[in-house]
């Protein structure tokens, strides 16, 4: 009886990765699935937070791939060794401040440790040749192979054809002719394979998996940055930028405003580590001061607040300000008028 | 058999997950391990989880606003 080789995938949550698998598991591999949280993932959280974005059930989409194919996940928290990735990137950044290349090979590369401690043969990624400006040229994917120290034992099953000849194909483990040449930007390969393994729900997210390659993200990121004078983050910082209305009056302090129910109720969970106001006269949103503000800024803050809420036109609205050691006071400001809060305000 | 317990609380997803997923890597079969969370995404992923891994969910309680998922460990950890 030969021996059954088995491939660990990295798994994304979205259709290529989700191909990648299937084109394998045809072959006789078994495969299991990793995916890494980053803290910049789009997947997993609160994609689902707004409700214009709920139309439909809230779910981890690399979980549910994994189920659909029927292999293990492993889901590995990256996020401290992530930031050495996305402070020093060795290849620089692309659009915004994503990493793509850096970030691939370090993916890549916890691979190799992975399958040398579990046993496994190879790593396989959904990767087409083309699809990425960064790190899917024909240049670039090598270098991620050879610099992961994955070489020959990394497997891009979408476009194997296009790319030389790995350990698999070279052992037999599977069949090189049975590997796709898809290349190009163009997802018309991909559906069409999709539709050929009976695929016809799958998750498509337009910015890819990462909010580093998202513009208003990485400009509130770098907004952070600049703000507190050092370029290091911890996972709450990341997780903030996510969501609400962003808005720097000045350099010691921002203010963090949710747009609707959803996001007041994830900022609601960092009660304890910020100041915060709500509106109690009108209905209103949370807002989170992050900073070191003084006195007239909280004054500011709440003018903003309240202009935020739905005593916008009212002469008077009274807002409540908790601080982190849970001291409640009680203030009653006029809405600031929204010409007096400038565009340049807003991360 | 033994009980043992996890405070997932005030974690985002997927961190809830990761946590009883590393928990779980310790324990035998037939071992029950109680997380108690905070992100309501956890009722669905938890779950989610333990299905690909072949663990069983003995019981998911809310509790005002934590949610608390039982989980007996599975024949993959034997």
């Amino acid at each position: 009886m030969t021996q059954q080789h088995k491939a660990v995938a990295l798994v994304s949550g979205g259709l290529d990765s989700m191909l990648a698998v299937k084109v394998i598991q045809e072959q006789g591999i078994h495969v299991e699935g990793i995916n890494f949280f980053t803290g910049f993932c789009v997947e997993g959280h609160t994609h689902a937070i707004r409700k214009k974005d709920r139309v439909k059930p809230k779910r981890n989409n690399a979980l549910w791939v994994a189920e659909q194919l029927g292999i293990k996940l492993h889901i590995i928290d990256v996020i401290e060794e992530y930031k050495d990735i996305l402070l020093n990137p060795k290849y620089g950044y692309g659009a915004n401040l994503n990493p793509c290349l850096d970030c691939k090979k370090f993916m890549v590369h916890k691979a190799v440790e992975w399958i040398q401690k579990k046993g496994f043969d190879f790593i396989i990624t959904g990767e087409v040749m083309g699809q990425r400006p960064m790190s899917q040229r024909k240049d670039t994917m090598p270098v991620v192979a050879k610099e992961s120290g994955a070489d020959d034992l990394l497997l891009r099953p979408l476009c194997a054809k296009l790319l030389p000849e790995t350990k698999p194909e070279r052992e037999g483990w599977i069949k090189r002719e049975n590997m796709y040449d898809f290349s190009g930007r163009s997802r018309k390969p991909q559906m069409a394979l999709a539709q050929k393994f009976g695929f016809t729900d799958y998750a498509q997210p337009a910015g890819g998996c990462c909010f580093l390659t998202d513009a208003s993200y990485s400009a509130k990121l770098t907004d952070l940055w600049k703000a507190r004078g050092d370029r290091n983050y911890e996972l709450d910082d990341v997780m903030l930028l996510k969501v609400g209305r962003h808005i720097r009056p000045a350099e010691n302090f921002k203010l963090i405003i949710g747009r609707e129910e959803g996001e007041n109720n994830f900022l609601s969970g960092y009660k304890k580590q910020f100041i915060n106001m709500h509106t109690v006269s009108h209905r209103g949103p949370l807002l989170l001061v992050d900073g070191t503000p003084e006195k007239k800024d909280l004054e500011l803050a709440a003018q903003i607040l309240a202009r935020y809420s739905q005593g916008r036109d009212a002469d008077e609205v009274t807002i409540e300000m908790t601080d982190q050691g849970g001291v409640t006071t009680s203030m009653v400001v006029k809405p600031i008028a929204m010409e007096s809060i400038p565009e340049k305000w807003h991360v | 058999m033994a009980k043992h317990n996890l405070d997932a609380r005030g974690l985002l997803c997927p961190m809830p997950v990761i946590r009883a997923q590393n928990a779980i890597a310790d324990l035998p079969q037939g071992d029950v391990l109680e997380v108690v969370c905070t992100d309501p995404g956890a009722a669905h992923d938890i779950p989610a989880w333990c299905r690909v891994h072949g663990h069983s969910i003995l019981e998911i309680k809310q509790k005002k606003d934590e949610l608390v998922v039982i989980i007996e460990v599975g024949e993959a950890n034997a």
